[in-house]
């Protein structure tokens, strides 16, 4: 199923691996930023409300 | 006829988004959408153009590195047009939105120059036998890099929330002026005082004569990293959206 | 604007000024260079033009963050905006006693440094002229940067930090010029890109600039 990469295998799987880490290391930190913002966010206004 | 109509209820719309409520209900009503299609595209390109393409004569399989290097590459750039386009409606309209979507942008465009220059660097050491060249694409995102790094640093260095925004926008506004100067000024010092361009591997694999083999797949993965900027840009409009209302609130309870 | 543009020069020549500074910096850096890269006079005439301009802009960079520094902590600068001069004369007016104080003689003493990296007088000579059109850029930009980075702590690294970019063309440009004459061509109009880039920041940046600063002093 994998394909023959022949003498660049390194390069390409390197390429591709660090692609894939920095996308996921962003789409975390977004994530999870986004988590902590909401959910202080919503005890915040829990707080108001209350 | 019905994108006609389609334009005409675009605009005015579009200018509502500026208003923090119908853009979070709007975002958050797309989101889900938009996770799905650039999961669709991204992974569908990427798959199609590892595994399905053949390798190139003089490049040899190197070439798949192209799929993540010029979608990339265009989303750098494109994201540093966005957080211009959000700097400017800052400054002329005031909108929070608009210059919150512009910080949101910048680390994930600044990501995107990162993994442009690191498949760059690493599709340049078997072609060129080094891993770094002077050669204008590259030191143009280099610069870009730096832009952008400018401007989160500003971003992060000031508490003062309407403070930061103007000055980070100037910023922005600025930078852009020069980011353009900058592209001409390295091509020039590229060639200098050596005539004759150096060929870059973008522009050996960006000739009119890409067979569509390779082309359609880097379509498709330009969508789905388009589509991953957009989702991101979206989270991270809608986490600086909430962490301002955050900010107030909190900032009310200091003064009970 | 004159007071203004003379009170920073006098402040900056008198003891605690940034007049010095740049200059000093500027000499160390050429003394310090064929330590660094050995004796050779070939490679040192090789590389003195870009060298030389590199060390120039450096030199301006490190007395940037002083141009508005002091005034805005001890509270001219608030005074100054509600005068009825506007904020972009005196961004310009700072930017001016910067030059006046730190490119000017940079520019000036270019040449003559430029003997200890064995660069001939020829070429010391549009060396000297391509800083005095370049250099006033280099302040105008660190002037601008000086006005994004006030009042921030460590503010000296950050203006490095925004600035870098922002030098770059002029840099390209200077560097080509004065290369370009060492190698023995004709000038021919590489001169303008560097004087249209000084024009350009004198006409764009002092509205920008006033916006900074009052985004600053709100």
């Amino acid at each position: 199923m994998m394909p023959d990469l022949g003498k660049y295998a390194v390069e390409v799987t390197s390429a591709y691996g660090i692609t894939f880490l920095l996308i996921l290391i962003i789409s975390f930190l977004y994530w999870r930023r986004g988590l902590i913002i909401k959910r202080r966010l919503m005890a915040a206004e829990a707080r108001k409300d209350a | 006829m019905s994108t006609k109509l389609g334009m005409k209820h675009f605009w005015p719309f579009f200018w509502k988004l500026a208003n923090p409520k119908v853009f979070m209900r709007w975002s958050g009503l797309c989101l889900p959408w938009i996770i799905a299609l650039t999961v669709l595209c991204l992974g569908t390109g990427l798959i199609w153009g590892f595994f399905l393409t053949p390798d190139d004569a003089r490049q040899g399989s190197t070439v798949k590195i192209i799929y993540l290097h010029v979608p990339s590459a265009f989303i750098a750039i494109n994201g540093y047009f966005v957080m211009v386009l959000g700097s400017l409606f800052w400054l002329v309209r005031r909108q929070h939105v608009s210059v919150l979507v512009a910080k949101a942008s910048a680390p994930i465009g600044m990501t995107m120059t990162v993994i442009a220059l690191t498949t760059g660097a690493i599709w340049g050491q078997p072609i060129w036998g080094t891993y770094w060249v002077w050669d204008p694409r590259l030191t143009s995102f280099l610069i870009l890099f730096l832009f952008y790094i400018g401007y989160v640093a500003l971003w992060a260095a000031i508490d003062d929330q309407d403070k930061v925004a103007d000055l980070t926008s100037v910023l922005a506004l600025v930078g852009a002026v020069f980011a353009i100067l900058s592209r001409y000024a390295v091509i020039f010092w590229n060639q200098g005082l050596h005539q004759g361009t150096t060929v870059t591997i973008a522009d050996g694999v960006s000739q009119k004569n890409i067979s569509s083999i390779f082309f359609q797949p880097l379509l498709l993965s330009m969508i789905g990293f388009g589509l991953l900027f957009l989702t991101l840009l979206l989270i991270g409009a809608r986490t600086e959206i909430r962490a301002q209302r955050l900010q107030v609130l909190e900032g009310l309870e200091r003064l009970k | 604007m004159i007071q203004l543009f003379t009170r920073d020069v006098v402040l900056s020549v008198r003891s605690g000024g940034g007049f010095g500074l740049a200059l000093v910096f500027f000499l160390i850096l050429v003394v310090l260079m064929p330590f660094a890269l050995g004796p050779d006079q070939s490679v040192l005439a090789k590389i003195a033009p870009g060298l030389l301009w590199l060390g120039a802009l450096l030199a301006c960079l490190l007395s940037s963050d002083r141009i508005f520094g002091m005034d805005y902590e001890d509270g001219t600068l608030e005074l100054l905006a509600t005068s009825p001069l506007p904020l972009e004369s005196v961004y310009l007016a700072k930017a001016a006693a910067h030059w006046f104080t730190t490119g000017l003689p940079l520019s000036l003493a270019a040449p003559v440094f430029g003997i200890l990296l064995n660069l001939n007088l020829e070429v010391g000579g549009v060396l000297c002229l391509s800083l005095l059109l370049g250099t006033p850029a280099l302040s105008l930009i660190g002037s601008f940067g000086a006005t994004l980075t006030l009042g921030v702590r460590r503010g000296g690294l950050l203006l490095s930090l925004l600035v870098l970019p922002l030098y770059i063309p002029t840099l390209i440009f200077g560097a080509l010029t004065v290369n370009a004459a060492a190698l023995g061509k004709e000038l021919d109009g590489s001169l303008i890109p560097i004087l249209a880039i000084t024009l350009g920041a004198i006409a764009i940046l002092p509205f920008f600039s006033a916006m900074a600063l009052r985004a600053n002093l709100q």
